[in-house]
Order: structure tokens, then sequence, then C-alpha cells
């Protein structure tokens, strides 16, 4: 299906009456998710997903995908009203959207954000129709060794830039991938890590993991703050939150410099777009000549952040719709989200499945609309969400997350479960253990063993397989050195220090 | 190293948990006839975790000793979800998050008994009304 015939396609099916509901649902739920401080995209997904197997997939992926970018329009508003940001995409907008706040001028930070949200977010899905269709077929030639190398790419990746620490980064990856390690052996039927428990015998399921780590674990870490920051005025009337005419010609390099790096940054596994807006922010600031300005509140500093975390959106589905492997949390529960429902993501889930993508895809541009509507005029209404009482919000979320774990498996194991981890996801905020590369190592952890045990038995027991063939070497001498890179450094440093020393 | 350093510890911890994993993948076929067996790759990742947090241990002096004002707020309403999980099977999920709530509300928010029992009789409610009654999803 060529890609104007796959547009055509998609937008029946996006049109159809239901999935512009779930799209208009998925898109409102997102900005109100955003806009709330301590409740992200992955979280409420997670949530979510146990009451999606009961929907048609086309209209599920089109509410889950929608809240997944609307809550990076939302985020700024808490980024600019409350100095908080909303959601982690949205932490650099805080710098000058807070200042710009301060300064009577909320109404433009709010209008430009909602802009360069639009412009930039329609430039990601472009790019996403462009570039899959030709990778997913570039990737079919992939065999087991290949998905092996390009799945500890993945990793080394999320690794390298999840946390501080990349030890920690490493363990939590580690422990992602005893957690799917734990049940009975696909290849064997031995039972592994069950500890003698039933329940165990056919694995811990992600869903219980993801709401745990993500939803439980974030509802205990803003437990431990009493009282709830007090948010900035939001001006009434459209009027004042358009920007002006200047404004917007100040912010004609952020509109692209958000587009194109956050795209880029979104297609990288593990980057994700909290990195994405850092990097734009940096080079709009580099590039700018009025740099000194910048934290005292100048629009292209929220313009360029805000357009490359929405642009992002549509570069990380690029790895996940092709490859079928995830570069960040969200999008590893999206995964998860699509194997629940029966699909296999993969270079073939394009071919095999038109309405699925190319809906997907219409329905982005869609949303992105939708969104621009929802988020002008409608802002002082949003912010409104910022005075729900925390203490009905918390039950709500635990709630929700008990419900949603019991309709999968209608297992109080699975309760436990839950609560263990939500703890775990607890702790592991508090010692600075990220917890995307968890996840991500629960969900590649199983087909990560299948590709490597299937390799060594193409090549009867032979590690070289792996390094025999061209592309999967290049993609493991990559992860290799993404893991080397931070001893170089640390040896760097060590020289440097050396170096410091002997002159003094 | 630093004994009291979370990092310490938390390594510790993650050492123990690597040890198990070599331990117990050592009791499963390496290499079969037909190619690795179950406990090839687990035995891969149980060393690596096991040299990793012992690297963390060591290098543990460097770490960070985190705030832990708070903690005991999030660790009690932990401790407080934990209970009621347990009693959802005696007592069902209505009572128990009701419960859950008024406790959350009363005694980590500070707000007043009758708010407390207002708000977890509310939402006890709503969710009695929406997912058995109106979606048909069980509730435990």
């Amino acid at each position: 299906m060529d890609i104007a015939s796959g547009l055509l396609h998609g937008f029946a099916v996006a049109l159809a009456p239901a999935n512009l509901l779930w799209c208009f649902i998925g898109v409102l739920l997102g900005t109100v998710v955003g806009i709330l401080p301590g409740l992200g995209p992955p979280a409420t997904i997670a949530m979510l997903l146990p009451l999606t197997a009961l929907m048609n997939p086309a209209g599920a992926i089109i509410m889950l995908a929608g809240i997944y970018y609307g809550a990076k329009y939302g985020g700024s508003t808490t980024s600019i009203l409350l100095n908080v940001p909303g959601e982690s995409a949205s932490v650099v907008t805080c710098i000058d959207g807070y200042q710009m706040a301060r300064k009577g001028r909320a109404g433009p930070a709010l209008g430009i954000a909602a802009i360069a949200s639009f412009v930039a977010g329609t430039f990601g899905v472009l790019a996403l129709m462009l570039v899959a269709p030709p990778l997913a077929r570039l990737a079919l030639a992939f065999s087991s060794p290949e998905y092996f190398a390009l799945m500890a790419l993945g990793l080394a990746m999320v690794v390298l830039l999840a946390g501080r620490s990349m030890v920690k980064a490493l363990l939590a990856m580690l422990v992602g991938l005893w957690t799917a390690g734990i049940g009975t052996d696909v290849f064997t039927s031995t039972s592994r890590f069950t500890f003698g428990r039933m329940e165990l015998l056919s694995g811990i399921d992600f869903v219980v993991v993801a709401i745990g780590v993500f939803a439980i674990g974030e509802v205990l870490a803003n437990m431990e703050a009493r009282e709830e920051p007090q948010a900035l005025p939001v001006p009434k009337g459209l009027r004042n939150l358009l920007p002006t005419v200047q404004d917007i010609k100040d912010c004609r390099f952020a509109f692209a410099n958000g587009s194109i790096i956050g795209f880029l940054i979104g297609v990288l596994p593990g980057a994700g777009s909290t990195i994405a807006s850092f990097i734009s922010y940096g080079v709009e600031k580099a590039f700018s000549r009025r740099r000194e300005q910048f934290g005292t509140g100048v629009i292209e500093g929220v313009a360029a952040p805000e357009g490359a975390n929405n642009s992002e959106t549509g570069g990380a589905l690029v790895p996940l719709l092709t490859l079928g492997i995830p570069g960040s949390g969200t999008t590893a529960i999206l995964l998860a989200a699509l194997v629940l429902w029966g699909f296999k993501p993969g270079p073939l889930f394009i071919a095999e499945n038109p309405s699925m993508f190319w809906g997907l895809v219409a329905s982005m541009y869609i949303g992105n609309v939708m969104l621009l509507v929802l988020n002008l005029p409608l802002v002082p209404l949003f912010a409104q969400v910022l005075r729900a009482p925390v203490y009905v919000l918390y039950p709500l979320i635990i709630g929700l997350s008990v419900v949603g774990v019991y309709s999968i498996s209608g297992s109080l194991f699975d309760l436990a479960l839950l609560a263990g981890f939500g703890l775990l996801g607890y702790v592991m905020r508090k010692l600075d253990y990220p917890a995307a590369p968890l996840v991500l190592g629960l969900v590649l952890g199983g087909a990560m063993e299948r590709a490597l045990r299937q390799s060594l038995m193409m090549s009867e027991g032979s590690l070289t397989i792996l390094v025999a063939r061209p592309l999967s070497a290049a993609m493991l001498v990559c992860a290799l050195l993404i893991l080397l890179i931070p001893l170089f450094t640390t040896l760097n440093s060590w020289r440097l220090r050396a170096m410091e020393e002997e002159s003094k | 190293m630093r004994w009291r350093s979370p990092d310490c510890w938390s390594g510790l911890a993650l050492a123990a948990l690597g040890g198990y994993i070599v331990v117990a993948a050592g009791g499963w076929d390496y290499l079969t006839p037909d190619g690795p067996g179950p406990g090839f790759f687990p035995r891969w990742y149980g060393v690596a975790m096991l040299v990793l947090s012992l690297l963390l241990v060591l290098r543990s002096d460097r770490g960070h000793v985190s705030d832990w004002r708070g903690a005991g707020r999030a660790l009690a309403t932990w401790a407080a979800l934990a209970l009621s999980v347990a009693l959802m099977k005696a007592i069902g999920f209505v009572v128990a998050f009701a419960a859950l709530t008024l406790f959350i509300v009363a005694v980590m928010y500070r707000r007043s008994t009758l708010v407390a029992a207002l708000t977890a009789v509310a939402l006890a409610g709503a969710f009695y009304l929406i997912f058995p009654l109106a979606l048909g999803v069980p509730l435990p």
C-alpha cells in the first residue's frame, strides 16, 4: 500500500464515529493527565490497558496514543503556571515558561506551547508516515541474531540515557530481565524462579509490573508531601492567550528546531522526550541572538522544548511499529498493549495490519488538531484540574490500579504482586534507580532470550554467529561502545585529575 | 564503601539476588543437544548482576544519601494498601478500598472525619456502580 492510499484508508478508519470518539477521549484524558503533576502517561496507559481488552484494537490504540501525545500538550500548562512539570517531558519548559507567567505573559506562553506542540507534533506524524514503511521493509531481512543484537543495542541506549548512574540503570535492566524469566521456559517446559508458587508458572504479567512501578510508585512518591503548590492565574479570553505576530516570528527557528530534533531523538531508543526537549532548548539557546536572556522568560525557550517533546512521539513510534522494539517506558506499555490484543509488532506489522497503522497515523493528525482547539481556548478550564484535591486523586489512582490488575487475571495473588512492585517503584525513585530500563528489560527479556537461543541453535552452540553477520556485528559493537563510554569518561576524568595534581 | 549509604545496602540486596539467580540457574541445563538450555541466559545476567551490584557497593562512598523525610508517609500509605489488599478476600474490594481512602484522607491529609467519610463512600460507591454494575468488570 503506497502512502497516499494508506493515508486515505487511515482517514476512513480514524473518521469512523467510534474511533473519532476514542481519539477525543484519549487526547482529553492525555491533557488532564499531562496537567496533573505526579500522574504521567505511562501510569495512565498502564492503568487503562486492562480495560482496552474489551475494545476494538484500532479504537484502543488510537485512544492510548492520544493519551501519550495529549499529555505532552497538557504538561506545559503546569510547568508555566506552577513551575512544576506536569510530566517529565515538560521539565525544561519551566525555565522560561514560569518566568513569562510571572511577568504577566502566561497567556502567550500557554498559547505558544500549544502552537509549537501542534506544528512539531504534526511534523512528527508526517515523518513517521514517511519513514516507518520503508524501514519495516528493510527490517524484513532481520533474523534471530540481528534481532538479538538490535534488542541489545536498544537496551544499551536506554541504559546510557536513563539515569545519572549507568551501573544502577544496568542493574534495573537486569532485574527486568530476571522478572521476564520468571515462569515456565517455553523451550524445555522447565519452571524457573517460581518459588514453588503455581501462580508464577505462567510468569508475571507485564501490566502488574507497569501499573505497580509507574502508578502506585508515583502515588507513593507524591504522598511524601502533604501540601500542594499554588498555581498562578490563567488569563481569560482567547485574545489574551494568543501570542503576538512578533512572538511567532521569534519562534520560527524554534518550530523547525523542535520538530526535527524531537523526531530524530525519538527514533533513538532510550533518549525520550525529556532529552529531546533539553537538546532542543540547548540548540535554541546556542543559536539565539539573545541567548543571555534565556531563563528570564524568552518565548522561544517555551516553543523549542514543547515542539521537541511532541515531535518525539512520532519518532518513538517508528522503532515500535517497524521493529517491535520500544524505546521508552510508555512505548514499552504500548508494545504490551499490541501483544495483549493479539498483534505481533515487527517488520510485518504495517503490511499485515494496514488499518491499525494508517488508522493510528491519521488519528494523530486529527488528534493534534483536537488538542490545538482544546488547549488554546479551553486552557483556563483545564487549569482548574490543578485545583482537584490530591486526597481524592490518589485513592482514585490506587483504586483504578487494583481494578485494572484484577480485571486481567482475577487473581488476588496478582494484587499482592501489584503492591510489591508499587513498593519497588517507590524505592527505585528514592534510591535513584531509573524505571525505564526495568520495564524495557521485562518487555524485551523473553524475546531477547528466545532470539539468543534460536541464534545459537542455528549455529549449533557457537556464539560466533552473533558477530559473523555484518548487521548483527555492527549493532553489537555499537552496544558495546555505548556501554564503554562512561568507562572512557571516567578514565579521562582520572587522567585530567592526575595531570592537575602533577602541575601543582 | 559507606555502610549507611543507600547505594551500599541496595547493592548488597541486588548482589544477593544475583547470587540466587546464579545458584538457581546452576540447577538447570546450560547447554543441551538442541542448543542452549534454560540455565544459559539466567546464568549470564545473574553473573552480570552480581558483578555490577558489588561494583555499586564498592563505589558507595561516592554515592549520595537520600533525603528520607516524607518516606514515613509514603511507607505508611503502602502498608495501608498492602493491608487492604490482604483483607480484600475476606471483606471485598468496596469495604477495603473505602477503609484505605478513609485512612489516606483522614490520617495522611488530616481532613475532617466527615470529609474523609464522604470521600471514602463516594469513591467506593462510584467504583461499585461503574465497574461491576455498568461495565460488568468483576471486583475482588
